[in-house]
Formats: structure tokens, sequence, C-alpha cells
């Protein structure tokens, strides 16, 4: 495995896999170091962070502990972040394959809808998605994921165009090998690597998109989210900004660090595009 | 001999560390005299690209010359500032390349790029500029030089772009042209008319011609000397008659047997049962237009009728764009045909519905051109082998275990079934396509062009193995290819294709000895260095 050892020789690569090895940590913590409900109430609202040893980043306006949260919400980003991602990714994989791989009219329908979805700004469309069916977590996550797709799916479509005429892909069709197999077993393969790339971007997107619902109080408010406390923190911005300042933040480094891991795969992936 | 022009002396090329061996080029010593044409030929990887293109300092990053000199016009360009540099490069040094269609700028017309030259080399005004072109292109005949001028790359056949790129090339009239595989991607009519011009042009200018090429054809066409690479380092060097009639170095000797001569081996018996027919096939392209207006129409394959017999091998011949590759297609279905049948034992293989022509892939099998292409890059070699025989039913393991006999029988050693294609040299890919195609036991093998993406040694080996094959599995195949050598070689019937047509067809020997269509004869004129290749029969 080659792609590995180039990973490792780039610092931003690494410094992105320790910043997310990082979130993976807190979220995976977060149970055993804050056992309570992080959204119970734990004290006196707006304590300063570092004012009292028992908050450390203080408490938010009606006096719930913020480490709490942000422990607590680092799950909820990251399982946010990679169902949304799977969602997207695997819808887009299927449009952009069948789309790429019979062309023609197929392809022409297919490509039609995803830029209907392209055309309206998706955070528009995800508005009206959890305005039409409620915003608790599994719908908000859902709806990210199909607002996501389009990209993977035009970058899958891209991939199968320029592989679907490729020597061993006829080679396969002489063989008498079916058309799902042709696909998923001899294209696919070979196009994934850009797609799962591009997943990373799709990852950032999907954990900004909740944090922007939650920042309007669109997200699901039952549960322990960065954009949950950033939104709440709204209201006091102007005194008490650590609220909304300390879970920024945690979403910007989580991000950061989805991102440099996604151009450290593409760089280790496609070591030729290196240096340009 | 007159003093040298140009003289690489003990040369020597660094590639980066973790290559495939320290040098690409070791003691490289060259030198060529006004007027002269010296060939340098080798196979992929003997460095000889690589010479060219560290006359000119045009490396790639990584590579460097590391020592040696390379002398002209009394100075070492080895050690010459990159400004200096500059100044050689086409005006003292030009060069021209294998592809010109990705050599010339797309987006600017051809009276343009070559106007630049003296643009960038002279302080010509403008008007003195388009005359200077237009005479350039005249001299390298081009038809209708005054349209070529204003034509954009696209708009021009590859062997008038081959003729810009030498106008290009000749502009500021070099003392050295450098000439890197220039036919190699032409057709070899276009061919043969490139490499008059350029011996024409030379004799005319003086110019010496550094020449690059796999060809041995091509060098017994226009070499005055030719120096033999291997592994980078010149093995052998001297006149031209010499070398190719009495070679010395063992290396040599090998090359020029594996080049096949032109002349069909004594015909084999042939039965008279069909198992392939082809009637009245035909494919037409329609490309862009709106409602019916300004689109373009190709009759790719018009109206083919062809019959192979049991057990033989019919070759099908022509250049590029004649069809031939459209018919192989239309054959094993991986196009639909517009019209007419191809009947494999009786069943009409051009209309039968996909599913039951997957059912049939059985029986017809194909060998593709691209041993890099042609293999899937994330499967093991065994399972590219096993996948056909597991889709039409046979158990796993089964499978595993004949892919592993198929490697014995083309040659490959069997262990390395675990291994992936790129861990393969080219003509062992190759062989791995044909046990892929052979692991369904077919009765009839189409063969695109099989053996053209392979240096002439692996080409004998896998042409010798094809041979063997087919009389051992009593195998009968349709073999395309541009490469009438090789066509020569291995086939029984020969078929003649031109812009889609079938123009003559019979027994190799006849059609290859007394030719009766005009383009035929055209054909087999072009193939350069004709009377070459007799030597494999001749004793070492």
């Amino acid at each position: 495995m080659g792609w590995v050892r180039g990973y490792f020789r780039s610092p931003p690569a690494v410094i992105g896999l320790v910043l997310l090895l990082l979130v993976v940590a807190m979220a995976a913590s977060a149970g055993w170091l804050f056992p309570r409900d992080p959204l119970a109430l734990a004290g006196r609202p707006l304590v300063w962070p570092l004012d009292n040893p028992r908050f450390w980043l203080g408490t938010d306006n009606s006096g719930r502990d913020i480490a709490a949260q942000i422990f607590h919400g680092a799950r909820i980003s990251l399982l946010i972040g990679l169902v949304a991602t799977v969602i997207a990714v695997l819808i887009g994989i299927v449009i952009g394959a069948v789309a790429g791989y019979y062309g023609g009219a197929v392809d022409t329908i297919l490509m039609r809808v995803t830029e209907a979805f392209q055309t309206l700004p998706n955070f528009l469309l995800l508005l009206v998605l959890v305005v039409v069916f409620g915003s608790n977590i599994t719908t908000v996550t859902i709806a990210i994921g199909v607002v996501s797709w389009p990209a993977p799916a035009r970058l899958t479509r891209a991939e199968f165009l320029s592989l679907r005429n490729r020597e061993f892909v006829q080679a396969g069709r002489t063989l008498g090998l079916p058309d799902f197999k042709l696909i998923f077993g001899e294209i696919l393969p070979n196009a994934l690597p850009p797609v799962i790339v591009y997943a990373s971007v799709v990852m950032a997107v999907a954990i900004l998109l909740e944090s922007a619902l939650a920042f309007l109080r669109l997200s699901d408010p039952n549960v322990a989210s960065w954009g949950n406390l950033i939104g709440l923190g709204r209201d006091v911005l102007r005194v008490q900004w650590y609220v909304s300042a300390i879970p920024g933040v945690a979403i910007l480094v989580t991000v950061l660090a989805v991102s440099l891991v996604g151009q450290g795969l593409n760089d280790a992936l496609n070591p030729r595009l290196k240096g340009r | 001999m007159t003093a040298p022009v140009l003289a690489l002396d003990r040369l020597g090329v660094r590639l980066p560390p973790g290559a495939d061996r320290s040098h690409a080029l070791q003691d490289v010593s060259l030198a060529i005299a006004a007027g002269e044409i010296l060939c340098v030929v080798g196979e992929s990887g003997s460095g000889k690209s690589m010479t060219a293109n560290a006359v000119m300092r045009l490396l790639p990053v990584g590579v460097a010359i590391d020592g040696g000199q390379v002398r002209f016009d009394g100075r070492d360009l080895a050690s010459l500032p990159e400004a200096e540099m500059r100044r050689v490069r086409g005006a003292g040094i030009a060069m021209i390349f294998q592809e010109p269609m990705t050599a010339l700028n797309p987006l600017r017309t051809i009276g343009d790029q070559i106007g630049e030259m003296f643009g960038i080399h002279t302080g010509l005004g403008r008007a003195a500029v388009h005359e200077r072109v237009q005479a350039l292109l005249e001299e390298v005949r081009i038809p209708d030089p005054v349209r070529a001028a204003r034509a954009y790359p696209h708009e021009l056949s590859g062997g008038q772009r081959q003729r810009a790129m030498i106008a290009m090339a000749l502009a500021l009239d070099p003392k050295v042209l450098i000439a890197d595989e220039p036919t190699t991607a032409l057709d070899v009519t276009t061919q043969a008319q490139i490499l008059a011009l350029i011996r024409d042009l030379q004799r005319r200018k003086g110019t010496a011609v550094l020449f690059i090429t796999h060809d041995f054809g091509v060098v017994a066409e226009i070499a005055d000397r030719v120096a033999v690479m291997q592994h980078g380092r010149v093995v052998e060097e001297g006149p031209a008659a010499e070398v190719l009639e009495r070679p010395r170095h063992p290396y040599t000797r090998q090359l020029i047997a594996a080049v096949p001569p032109l002349k069909a081996p004594p015909p084999r018996p042939l039965s008279d049962e069909p198992i392939l027919a082809i009637a009245h096939l035909s494919k037409t392209y329609r490309t862009g237009g709106f409602l019916g207006r300004g689109a373009r129409v190709t009759h790719a394959v018009r109206d083919v009728s062809l019959v192979l017999p049991r057990g033989g091998t019919l070759g099908i011949v022509g250049e590029s764009g004649s069809g031939k590759s459209t018919l192989a297609r239309c054959i094993v279905r991986l196009v639909d045909p517009d019209q007419g049948s191809v009947r494999l034992e009786g069943t009409d293989l051009a209309t039968l519905p996909r599913a039951a022509m997957r059912g049939q892939t059985r029986h017809i099998q194909m060998v593709f051109q691209d041993p890099f292409g042609s293999l899937n890059p994330r499967r093991r070699a065994g399972e590219l082998v096993a996948q056909g025989p597991i889709v039409h039913g046979m158990p796993r393991a089964q499978a595993m275990a004949r892919a592993r006999e198929l490697f014995a029988l083309v040659g490959l050693d069997p262990a390395s079934a675990d291994r992936y294609p790129h861990e393969f040299s080219g003509g062992q890919r190759q062989r791995i396509g044909l046990a892929r195609a052979l692991a369904l036991e077919p009765r009839v093998l189409v063969a695109d062009e099989p053996v053209s993406a392979l240096d002439v040694s692996v080409q004998a080996q896998v042409l010798a193995l094809l041979a063997d094959l087919r009389l051992r599995l009593g195998l009968s195949i349709v073999f395309i290819t541009h490469d009438l050598r090789v066509a020569a070689q291995i086939c029984d019937l020969v078929a003649v294709m031109k812009d889609g047509e079938v123009v003559e067809h019979g027994p190799a020997g006849a059609v290859f000895e007394r030719p009766r269509h005009a383009y035929t004869k055209a054909l087999l004129e072009s193939i350069p260095g004709r009377e070459f290749g007799g030597l494999a029969q001749a004793p070492a």
C-alpha cells in the first residue's frame, strides 16, 4: 500500500488526521467524562470559562455545562456528517454510474434532474425539507444527505464517461458480463478514488449545514449539537460571546481536519497531481 | 568523415532514485555529420528518446545529465546556461515529435505557430514572416498552403500536421534536426511520404538528422548510419548497410531476426467448411446535426462479406479509419451493426437479443490491442482469466484452477496468477489477455491489433504463441492489423479494407505477391524497407 506511506509524508495531512482523531476521541470519551445528560441544568447560567473549576468551559444561558455539550456534540456532528455523507455519496454514485454508463436518453434525464437540484440553493431546499418533515435528528440527517448528492453524482458520471469505453470494460462485455457487474464490479472500483476524496468535502459541508440549521433553531433541539449551542449563544453574543465562540471553534477544527484529510488522500491517491 | 555537427561524448543521464535503473543513458557517444541521417534504434526503455531529450536539455523533473558532453557549434550544450540553450533550441537544433496533434497548439492556426519561430528568433516584419511561412509550407508540399496556414491543427490530417511540424522545425534552417519517431503515429502510405520528404529536404539543405525509431523497416529506408541502443547504452554503431546486413552484436541480430519478412510462408491446407460467415454487414455513424440538419454521416463498415473457414486465420488489414476495428467490434457485438448478418456456425449473432448474445460469447472471444488498458487494474491476473468461466456458470474454485492451467498454456508462471496486472510486462499482459479469451474455449478468436503495442522481439514471441495455439486448439482467428508484415506471417486469408469497404481479398500469398487492386499495391509499396526482413531465414 504505497499510498499510505505517501499520505504520511505530507505534514498537513498528518495534522488533519491528528485533529480528526482528537474529535473522534472527544466523541468516544463523552459518556465517560460527562456521564450526566449534557442538556440537564448543571449550575448558575453564564459562568465564564475558567471561573469555576467544575465548568472549565463555563455554562450557557440556561446553566448547562458547555464542556459536556461540546463533547457530546462531537458525537452528533460526526454522526450527522458521516451518515449524511454516506447517503449523499450512495445516491450520487448510483445516479452518476447509471447516467455515465448508459449515456443517451438515460443520461440526459438524470442530468437534468441533477441540474434541477443544483440550481436550487441547497440550504433553501434543506429548509423546505425540514419544515415539511419536521426537525428531529433523523430527518435532519437524511435531508442533508438528500440535498448533497448532485456533486458526487456529477463526479462519478465524469469518471464513468472516461472509463466505460476503456478496453477492459469492453473485454468484460465480450466475456458476457451483465451490465450491473460491469458497472459495480469493473468500472466503479476504478472510478472510486476521486469520489472518496470528494466525500470529505461533502462531510465538511454536512457538518456546516447542520450547524447553520441549528443556528436558525431549526435543528433537533433535544440533542446536544454544536449548532444548537451557537444558536443559544446568539442571544448573549455581545457580552458572553464565548457561548457561541467555543462550539464555533470546535466546528472550525472538525471541518478543517476533514478537509485536510481529504486533501491528503487526494495527493496520496493521485501522486502525479502533486506539485502542480 | 567530415567534422561532426553534433557530437555526444560519453553522455550520462541519471534517473531519480527508485527508478528501475540508476541511469537512463550511460556512456553514450554518437556523432552526426552535416547531410547525414543517423538512426537511433532500440526497443521501449532503451533510452533512445531520452537521448534526443538530453541533447535538447528537455528532461523530465528529477532526471539530469551527470556526465559527458554534447558538443554543438563549438560549445558544450550539457553545461550551457538555460538562456543560451533557448537560443539553440529551434534555431540551431530543431525537433519533431511523434504525435503532431499534441505537439501543436490546438487554439492557434498553423501559420501563426510557424510564424512564431521567426518572431522569437528573428526581427522580421509581419509581411516578411507571412511570406516565409507560405514558402515553408510549399516546401513541405502541404496541399493548398494558403488554406493550410489559416487552418487549425484539427482541420488537417495527421500527415499534413506532421508536414506543418516539419515546416516549423526547418523554419530557421537548423543545422541539426532531431526526429523522435516522427512517423510512428501515421499510416503506412503517409509514413512513406513523410520519410521521402524528410530525406529530400535533408539532402537539399544539408541538415544533419538524428532519427529516433523502433522500426527496422524505417531504418532500412532512410538511414545513412545506425546506432543500436539497449538499456541506455549504444551496443552497435556503423553504416546502415553494414549493421543491417552483417550485425555483429547479438542484440542487434536478435532485433533484426524478429522483424517479420514481407513474404507469406507456404499456404496451409484450409477446410472448406465455413465457421464464421459475414454477409453484407454495414455500420453507419451519424454525429452532430439538429433535426437532421448538418449531420455528419460516416460509413464505418459498408456491405462487407467475408468467410472464415474452420481452423483458418483471416487477416483484415487497412489504415486507420478503414473500418477494420469497427468490423471486429460488430462481429463480437460490442457494436450493433445496422445491416447484414454474422453467422457463427449457423447462428446469426448480428440480430441476437442482448441476453442471448451474452450466452453466445463463450463461442467467440476477443483479444484487445492495448496491453495496459485491456486488463482491469484492480483485479488479480488469475481472477481476470477466471471471470469468464465464472459468469458462464463454472464454480469459482474450478475456474481458478482452470486459470492456472491457462497461464501455463500461454507461457506464464501459474504462480503469478495472484499478481496484479501492473506487475507484468507488456508482452506478459498480452498473454494474460489471450488466456482470458481462451478460458471460455471459444471456437473463434477475434484479435484486434494484438501485437501492435509490443516491441518487435516481444511481438515475435506473441505471434509464435498465437500460431502454436491455433494448431493445438484448432482455433479459427480473425486477425485485425495495420502491419502488413505481421499479416503476411500469420494469416491464411487476407482482406484489405479502405473507407469501410473490402477492396481485395484472397489467400495471403496471392494478395502479397500479385495484388490486383491499386490500393493494395500502394499499401505494399509504402512499407518501409520492403526488401528488408529476409534475414530471419538466413543462417545466423
